[in-house]
């Protein structure tokens, strides 16, 4: 036991238990103002107003996805799709402005790694919606499976019914609202961005979270590592009054239920630790 | 990865076996290595169907006067099931190295799988009086095709697509397995059990048999014991959560329930989806809307669920 302490004193000593972050998960990803940052240089000029529908019936998915990037092309700024029936990774990697209208359920890792896009999806998603999504918003009608937004950076990510397990795992930036609840593990390593969970969150909620928000509207079955409550703030209100109102989920009696949890930053963060420092530890 | 699906129609039967065929195909990427069909039909009383298979696939393709032994363990299999006071109404030859009998049979089912079973080559698929099991390599429509499942009409299913990961591309590795010697009880599984040996060998102290390695068995033999100490089937499933470690999502189905259970972690997809008349669930949504392609509303159960539907 002898060594743990000494192990501890030399943490202590070091500030690793009780300092703020200041390491690069706090960087900033995106400076607002440098504008033509927010632009890829070859991302297509599209006309929100010119609207066509790809029938997926009968497709794969790489045939739906080249087609949206054709009809980009040809300045459709809306797009339909219809008759998605589950298929997986539909609507990835869209880098452009797009209002991306999905009339159906699609299966795991729809909409991944969009910036920019709009996307209303009028069904259930599968696992792993919105996968390391950098901007734009997506917004669900019914249900989603789990690791919903896994590692996503930024923009809205909303879910009117109830999410799987493990949603937002490894969040570095952005909101995800889920209207119903969520299972266990949610927020798990979560070092960025707002998660609001209107109703009841599932067990470990914020393990061994960085950084981050985590609001919940329900009960919570328990908290993981290092994820603690804090007191909710005028700020916070507002912004969640603000956003739960623009997707229609604001509750009747308020956001003033709402729990918040953030990380305790207890454990270890190697994120600060500089070579030498590391040394002493290990 | 595998691929798993169930189905069950409440108070009804259906075209179970085209039905099943078509969600599994769907999965066909989850798992290419085999596929299986738990498939339940109307029970005659007094009646049982017998399943087995007295070689392997790969056994045919290497001669060696393959045909003459399977011939002899045929023989050998039906002189046994005499002995036990079986009377075989019919027999079917479905593959060279398969055959499905139904019997009558008055003795002990056990006693006579027990029996049947010390034959070489020989492994009982399924005994039941309406579960029938067919399992065998390559996909789906394949499996189907070869056995003629389109035609075959029941309540309710479960299926298994392999990806082969804990053990061999063979028909004893495939799902699903039968929960032995339970009549009519059998299993699919999704992800990996970790304390497959300890459990095995409390199981296997307590006079289970284990026929392949693979660890997915373990839930059906488990089953099986909890099911004959007088566990109803949600007590079994609830119970395996706390006992069997690992990453796992399993359908259990027996003459006339269809059970699901969920790991701690929740690390294993299933996708459910239920309605007044029926009842239907896979690893991925894309099975279950190969045939029920109309917009219907799906979820993900959560972690540590179980559940169980009556036919």
């Amino acid at each position: 036991m002898a060594g743990v302490n000494s192990q501890e004193e030399r943490a202590r000593d070091l500030g690793m238990t009780t300092e703020q972050l200041t390491g690069r998960t706090q960087q900033r990803f995106f400076e607002p103002s440098e504008e033509e940052r927010f632009v890829y240089p070859w991302a297509k000029d599209v006309d929100f107003n010119k609207r066509g529908e790809i029938d997926a019936d009968g497709l794969t998915t790489t045939e739906v996805n080249r087609r949206i990037r054709e009809m980009m092309a040809e300045g459709y700024g809306t797009i339909v799709i219809r008759n998605p029936r589950g298929k997986h990774a539909l609507g990835v990697g869209i880098l452009n402005r797009l209002n991306l209208i999905i009339e159906g359920s699609i299966g795991y890792f729809g909409v991944g790694l969009i910036d920019g896009p709009n996307v209303r999806i009028n069904g259930r998603v599968g696992w792993s919606c919105a996968e390391n999504m950098m901007a734009g918003t997506v917004v669900i009608e019914k249900n989603a499976g789990s690791t919903f937004g896994a590692a996503m950076r930024g923009g809205d990510l909303v879910c009117k019914g109830s999410v799987g397990s493990r949603t937002g795992i490894d969040m570095k930036g952005g909101t995800i609202i889920v209207g119903g609840d969520t299972g266990a593990l949610s927020g798990f390593m979560m070092q960025r961005g707002r998660m609001v969970i209107c109703g009841n969150a599932g067990k470990n909620l914020g393990d061994s979270m960085y950084d981050g928000m985590i609001f919940v509207g329900g009960t919570i079955r328990s908290l993981g590592v290092d994820a603690v409550p804090a007191e909710l703030t005028d700020l916070d209100r507002a912004w969640l009054t603000r956003k739960l109102r623009m997707y229609g989920l604001l509750p009747e009696r308020g956001v003033d239920h709402f729990q918040k949890i953030v990380a305790g930053k207890q454990l270890w963060n190697y994120d600060n630790l500089e070579p030498t420092e590391k040394k002493l530890i290990l | 990865m595998c691929g798993i699906a169930g189905l069950i129609h409440r108070g009804r039967v259906s075209d179970v076996g085209a039905e099943m065929t078509a969600m599994l195909q769907a999965l066909k990427h989850r798992g290419p290595d085999s596929t299986g069909f738990a498939v339940y039909g109307t029970p005659k009383a007094g009646e049982y169907v017998m399943r087995l298979k007295l070689a392997e696939q790969e056994d045919m393709a290497r001669g060696h006067g393959i045909e003459e032994v399977v011939e002899g363990r045929i023989a050998e299999v039906e002189r046994r099931m005499e002995k036990r006071g079986a009377r075989i109404l019919s027999r079917e030859r479905v593959r060279p190295y398969a055959m499905r009998y139904e019997l009558r049979l008055d003795g002990d089912p056990e006693a006579l799988a027990r029996y049947v079973e010390e034959v070489e080559g020989t492994e009982i698929l399924s005994l039941g009086h309406g579960l029938e099991l067919i399992k065998d390599l390559g996909d789906a429509a394949r499996v189907a095709g070869d056995y003629d499942l389109a035609r075959f009409r029941g309540t309710h299913a479960i299926g298994h697509t392999r990806m082969a990961t804990e053990s061999d591309v063979d028909i004893r590795s495939a799902h699903p397995y039968w929960a032995f010697p339970y009549n009519d009880v059998s299993v699919v599984h999704n992800g990996q059990i970790t304390n497959y040996w300890l459990m095995r060998r409390e199981m296997e102290r307590k006079g289970h048999r284990f026929m392949s390695n693979c660890d997915s068995e373990l839930l059906a033999v488990y089953t099986a014991h909890n099911l004959a100490e007088g566990m109803s089937l949600e007590e079994s499933l609830r119970r395996s959560i706390q006992e069997i470690d690992g990453v796992f999502t399993y359908l259990v189905a027996t003459r006339d329930q269809l059970g699901m259970a969920k790991d701690t972690m929740a690390a294993k997809p299933l996708v459910l989806y239920e309605s007044d008349d029926l009842i239907a669930m896979a690893s991925e949504e894309v099975a279950i809307r190969a045939i029920l392609p109309q917009e219907i509303d799906t979820w993900d159960p959560y972690d540590e669920e179980v559940r169980v539907w009556q036919a």
